[in-house]
């Protein structure tokens, strides 16, 4: 029974995860659109363009090699382990002893890697670009990623994540400590760059010159674009997931049973969504910033990250 | 108004060179088969007041050349390589003479231009190789774009010399929609012509309509009534006024920040609707024709005056956040030497402190007091961003100006026949929204078009583009590019 509860948890979270995540990509497009005046293309848009790309002929550039052929799946297959790794509805799973920090975060930038080869391996200018571009942004989001976890992580005395969000649910004051505060706005920060969203990247553009994300993955057609873009918006919702997680932790299952579960997924559902439009109605001020700007912003929040650890350090220290 | 000097090949860089230093600046090149072989019309414009020389050369019929000016003017440089690969008159001595309308796969010695060219013959043997200029050094890399884009614009090839994000050298190709339109204007009647006008550059309709109609008029001889000169200024405006409205939501929409775009979109449909009322066509076709203008309503001055809050308060978002305005300050530019060298034209060279106007140098009807011509001297996008906004605000009063006194009628005359058998030629100088247009049109005997040379704006500011976005980086050319807006179909004719 025991058993069963935690698989059905971690099982959970993988399909929350890929069959929300369009939804979530949907949702967040409609909003802005609301936003902006327009009628908007509906939350099921994302799903109708993978299912209409799903029926469309495997196509692969001529003199592309594995690296282009492996990266969707591996980008998709990252995101599922991290996904079932990271307590989104339950901390107490059979692999939550696995979900450690520096696992989680190496999963995500495994995908960003396998996408970042491919786009090299294509031969193309702007494949090349994308990726020395991506690389750029991810060389200074990882270590971000890291140390505003590591903020969280030391009064909680381990760098599991579980172990880190139970902990939180129990003592909520670690969360609205100044190292808390300082670690929830670095990584949103670095959530944004790496999920390549404005002001780091523009999504929705289609000036070829300008992306980073899609100039990686423009030699892409058919099912691969499909599980591309389906990695790309599984990795927006673990993300987000992971910051409402670690910041707004209540809800979470803590225990073995089928009510909290069912009402650990609700919560999660409204959790994301409502930082989902937050986020959506966020980029409908912003501007994307020029690229030689983005290492300050990244620095920035890299900053906010050490002073999070700094300031957590102290103080759990003096106490 | 218009002299014309026959001149011999020989004395053409001198006597060039003295209308140059003299303040002219060349509008047009136009080559003619005559009976008697080639002759090659230089059309200079000065203004205010008014002024236009042309000079007349005819060729030698078996081996037809010409000495090069492009050491005196450098759109009289393309000029001449456009002639060479249309007509096949040699330009002597020219500093780069390459093919610049001709594709790769035309075949060697066929000019469309010849009257016994023919219907397009195959592809061909290509005329010997045309290769990019390669950039060598640690860490430089090429970037072809195109011509087929990801977004619905116009075919253009781009070739990016660049080390790490930086452009160190731009090769942009063009002529890939190039229809062939001066050879379809042969043998058409008056009426027929205007259809192709508007269509030479579709936004730009009223621009190309009336130039081609105020060259028309000058060669038959014909007087447009003032009423009409006036509802053809005012839909001049309200052209200007909808491209450039568009143009600030792109530039926006082009830094990622899309809610700006929306709502000049949303202004620009109003516009649209706007043009549809006055004109029955949505881009104003119809409202222009050889003699008068057509107008089925005049546009309500309170509409425009929302419109213009409108555009205000978008252009004030813009300039207000800080991240846009950063884009757009001190990106790609383009300085006055460069772009009086290049011989810019419209907002692309009142952006760089040049302030060139053809409503003001060859006026077609008064425009008051209202008429401002604004400049700004930092040649960046910023300027072109805010010369954009200040001309929409000045163009919105022209229109309630000209507008004023205007009903919805049909102000057209006959176009009166000219005496006499002989040729007969006429110019037109418009300022279309992207700058002076310049259209000479020469009749045959029997009344039908026997030559019509068009050149738009966007055949001398290309070359500007390169030259702006040297040392800017990769990303940023997609706001240059847009900043320009230059007209693709205008340039490749």
């Amino acid at each position: 029974m025991r058993n069963t509860i935690g698989y059905a948890a971690v099982v959970g979270q993988v399909v929350v995860l890929a069959a929300g995540a369009p939804l979530l990509t949907g949702w967040m497009r409609q909003v802005r659109a609301r936003l902006e005046g327009r009628a908007g293309a509906g939350v099921l848009q994302p799903w109708r363009d993978t299912r209409k790309l799903l029926r469309k002929e495997p196509i692969t550039p001529v003199g592309t090699g594995p690296a282009f052929r492996a990266a969707p799946a591996l980008l998709v297959a990252t995101t599922v382990v991290a996904g079932a790794l990271v307590p989104l509805l339950s901390t107490d799973t059979p692999v939550s002893g696995h979900a450690d920090l520096i696992v989680v975060v190496a999963l995500v930038s495994l995908g960003t890697l396998a996408l970042a080869l491919a786009g090299l391996d294509t031969g193309t200018a702007f494949g090349g670009m994308g990726a020395s571009r991506e690389m750029t942004v991810a060389s200074l989001v990882e270590p971000t990623l890291l140390l505003s976890v590591f903020a969280l992580s030391i009064p909680a005395g381990t760098t599991n994540v579980p172990a880190i969000v139970s902990g939180a649910i129990h003592s909520p004051a670690r969360l609205a400590s100044p190292a808390g505060l300082l670690a929830v706005a670095a990584l949103a920060v670095a959530v944004l760059a790496e999920t390549s969203r404005i002001p780091v990247d523009n999504p929705s553009t289609h000036l070829e010159l300008t992306m980073i994300h899609e100039a990686m993955v423009l030699e892409y057609a058919g099912p691969d674009l499909a599980l591309v873009e389906l990695g790309a918006q599984m990795r927006l919702t673990l993300l987000l997931g992971l910051l409402s997680s670690l910041f707004v932790p209540w809800g979470i299952a803590t225990g073995l049973s089928w009510t909290s579960l069912v009402v650990a997924a609700v919560l999660f559902a409204v959790k994301v969504a409502v930082l989902g439009a937050v986020l959506a109605a966020a980029e409908v001020f912003w501007a994307k910033v020029r690229l030689f700007r983005v290492p300050e912003l990244l620095a920035g929040s890299f900053l906010l990250a050490l002073l999070a650890v700094t300031a957590s350090y102290f103080l759990n220290g003096a106490s | 108004m218009r002299t014309t000097e026959d001149i011999a090949a020989a004395g053409l860089p001198r006597r060039v060179a003295q209308l140059l230093t003299g303040g002219h600046r060349l509008a047009l090149v136009a080559a003619h088969h005559d009976e008697r072989g080639i002759r090659v019309v230089y059309l200079f414009a000065a203004g205010p007041p008014d002024t236009r020389t042309e000079l007349h050369v005819r060729l030698d019929p078996d081996r037809p050349a010409l000495p090069t000016l492009a050491h005196l003017s450098f759109p009289a440089g393309r000029f001449e390589r456009e002639m060479r690969d249309l007509f096949g008159i040699v330009p002597q001595d020219h500093p780069l003479p390459h093919r610049l309308v001709r594709h790769f796969h035309w075949p060697r010695g066929w000019y469309p231009m010849h009257p016994d060219a023919g219907p397009p013959p195959p592809f061909g043997e290509q005329e010997g190789p045309y290769p990019f200029l390669e950039v060598e050094g640690d860490g430089v890399y090429e970037i072809p774009v195109g011509p087929v884009h990801a977004g619905l614009i116009e075919p253009g090839h781009f070739r990016f010399s660049v080390v790490g994000e930086t452009i160190l050298r731009l090769k942009a190709r063009l002529w890939f929609v190039h229809k062939g339109i001066e050879k379809l204007f042969e043998g058409r009647t008056i009426a027929a012509g205007l259809p192709l006008a508007e269509r030479i550059s579709g936004d730009t309709t009223v621009g190309h309509a009336l130039a081609y109609c105020l060259a028309v008029e000058e060669a038959t001889g014909t007087a447009v009534p003032a009423k009409a000169q006036q509802a053809r200024a005012m839909l001049l405006e309200l052209e200007r006024i909808h491209n450039h409205v568009a143009d600030l939501g792109m530039l926006c929409n082009d830094v990622g920040h899309g809610i700006l775009n929306a709502h000049a979109q949303r202004v620009r449909e109003q516009l649209l609707r706007l043009n549809r009322r006055t004109t029955g066509h949505r881009l104003l076709r119809g409202g222009v024709v050889p003699g008068g203008a057509v107008l089925r309503s005049v546009p309500d001055p309170r509409a425009l005056a929302t419109i213009g809050e409108d555009v205000r308060e978008i252009t004030g978002l813009a300039l207000g956040h800080s991240t846009v305005r950063d884009r757009f300050t001190g990106t790609a530019v383009l300085k006055t030497r460069a772009a009086r060298e290049i011989g810019c034209l419209g907002y692309v060279a009142r952006a760089s402190g040049l302030a060139h106007d053809a409503r003001a140098a060859h006026p077609f009807t008064d425009y008051g007091p209202h008429l401002d011509v604004p400049v700004h001297t930092d040649g960046d996008v910023l300027s072109r961003f805010l010369l954009r906004a200040e001309e929409i605000d000045i163009s919105l009063a022209l229109v309630r100006h000209l507008a004023d006194g205007l009903t919805a009628a049909h102000t057209v005359v006959g176009l009166s026949p000219a005496p006499g058998d002989q040729v007969r030629d006429g110019v037109g100088l418009v300022e279309g929204w992207r700058g002076t247009i310049a259209t000479r049109v020469e009749l045959a005997a029997d009344g039908t078009l026997a030559r019509v040379k068009p050149v738009d704006p966007s055949f001398f500011n290309w070359p500007a583009l390169p030259v702006a976005l040297a040392d800017t980086i990769v990303p940023d050319f997609p706001l240059t590019n847009k900043s320009f807006n230059l007209s693709y179909a205008g340039n490749d004719l």
